[in-house]
Order: C-alpha cells, then sequence, then structure tokens
C-alpha cells in the first residue's frame, strides 16, 4: 500500500497526548476528511495515546499517509515496550479495565476507526495499528 | 499551573473550555469546581464546550463526575454546546453521558438552570461576575 508520507511522535508525557491528537487532527484534515471522520479518528487517537502512555509506559506513534487506488486513509501505529496485554479479547471488551478508567478505550477506538489490529506479548509491549480510510 | 477559569454569576458558576485539555488539567477542573460550589453554595453550574474539538473516554468521565459532585452539593450541572460531530463519536465510543443535563446552547442552558433552582434563585436575581 503507497505511503505518501510518514512522520513518528513520541509518547511519553501527559502534554504528548495533546500534541498527538492536533497531529492526527492536521494530517486527517489535509487528507480531506469529513468533520464527523476526523472527530473520530482523533478521539480514537486520544485513546489510543493514552493507552500507550498510562499502560505501556510510555512509546510511539507512527502515522501514515495511505493511498489505495482513489481511496485515502491515515494509518496509526501505536507502540510501547510495557508489560503487555495478556488476554487481548478481554481488553477489548467494553467496561473491562485495568486503570481506573471507564474501559472504553481499546473497545471503544476499535468502533469509531475502519481497521484495527492489537499485537501483543506479555512481557515486550503491544502494537494497536488503526486505519480510517475516508 | 495553567488553570480553566471559573466565573460566578449570582448563584451560578459559568466555565467555558476553551483549550485541548490535558488530563490533569481536566483533572484540576474537577477539583476548582467542587471546591467553588462549596465555598460559594452555588446552585448551578454551566459548562460550555462549544469550543471543545472532542470529547474523549477522559473528558467525558470528568463531565460525569462533576455533573454527579455537583449534584451532591445541592447544585445542577448543565453541559452546553456540544458539536453534533463530538456527540456522534461520544456515542459511538460508548459514552452516554447518562445522568448529564445538556442543552444546544448557553441561553437555554441558563433557562434551564433557572428553572431548575426554583423559589431561592429568583430571590437573588442580581447578577454579579467575578473571576
Amino acid at each position: 500500500m503507497p505511503v505518501l508520507k510518514h512522520d513518528t511522535l513520541p509518547i511519553a508525557a501527559e502534554n504528548d497526548v495533546v500534541l498527538v491528537r492536533q497531529a492526527v487532527r492536521k494530517w486527517a484534515a489535509d487528507l480531506g476528511f469529513g468533520l464527523v471522520d476526523l472527530t473520530k479518528i482523533v478521539t480514537a487517537a486520544s485513546e489510543l495515546a493514552r493507552n500507550t502512555l498510562i499502560h505501556g509506559g510510555g512509546g510511539t506513534v507512527c502515522l501514515e499517509s495511505l493511498a489505495e487506488g482513489a481511496r485515502k486513509g491515515l494509518r496509526l501505529t501505536f507502540e510501547d515496550q510495557g508489560p503487555g496485554i495478556p488476554d487481548i479479547d478481554l481488553a477489548l471488551k467494553d467496561g473491562y479495565t485495568t486503570g481506573n478508567g471507564l474501559g472504553l478505550g481499546l473497545s471503544g477506538s476499535k468502533r469509531l476507526v475502519s481497521e484495527f489490529e492489537v499485537v501483543s506479548r506479555a512481557g515486550e509491549g503491544t502494537r494497536v495499528c488503526v486505519i480510517k480510510w475516508k | 499551573m495553567e488553570r480553566i477559569p471559573i466565573l460566578r454569576m449570582g448563584d451560578l458558576l459559568l466555565v467555558t473550555i476553551q483549550v485541548d485539555m490535558h488530563d490533569r488539567l481536566a483533572l484540576a477542573l474537577q477539583d476548582d469546581l467542587t471546591a467553588r460550589i462549596s465555598e460559594t453554595s452555588a446552585r448551578g453550574v454551566l459548562i460550555d464546550i462549544s469550543a471543545l474539538e472532542i470529547v474523549d473516554s477522559f473528558i467525558g468521565r470528568m463531565i460525569a463526575n462533576i455533573s454527579s459532585m455537583a449534584r451532591v452539593l445541592d447544585a445542577e450541572t448543565v453541559v452546553v454546546g456540544m458539536q453534533p460531530a463530538v456527540a456522534i463519536t461520544l456515542v459511538e465510543l460508548g459514552m452516554s453521558l447518562a445522568g448529564v443535563r445538556t442543552a444546544l446552547n448557553v441561553e437555554k442552558g441558563m433557562s434551564l438552570l433557572r428553572a431548575a433552582r426554583g423559589p431561592r434563585g429568583e430571590e437573588s436575581g442580581d447578577a454579579r461576575a467575578e473571576t
């Protein structure tokens, strides 16, 4: 799949979550996303960046603008070297939480994007890759 | 540290969120607002989120918390001005903000609060604003 441009941002502090939101907003706007889709991908990015920070102990996000034929999309890959997710199916259930949140971060962001993939190994970290097609 | 300003108007508190809040700022607002309700014996809280471009589960939870805490302190909360795209996203995310009163704009929110606070509010009709 051709990648038009890519960039990697750190997620090491609370303010980085804000910067990730702003970057995703700009990239999605540049790709011509409508307001609802733009709001969805920015919200999903906010949830996933917070997960990377809080559960993964920090990490990175890679932003990629994709072009597949006529359609365009934005791919976000969040990676951390944290403790990993022992049971992904359980983690994807609404309301399941290990922290003090609502347990909507992972399951909720899955509903906001077009494609969603989690790869995690206990002790090695987690990679969450999402795509929003325009 | 950066803070979201809380304005007082009679027995109402007004908050307009105009910045992209990081999580600690959202938590600080929750603490500040509950402290101000108790200090000022406010009967109503109006939170204007029309400038917010997203509400994720964290900010959604903060809004729900403020509303519950205010209710326990005998104050009504109305959240006004949510953008349609934000509402669509929030519900799809899985948060319906059950128990939080909303209104489309500040004017409608104010009349909701006025109606909710009843006779005691009508006695003190003078509006004072202070920061």
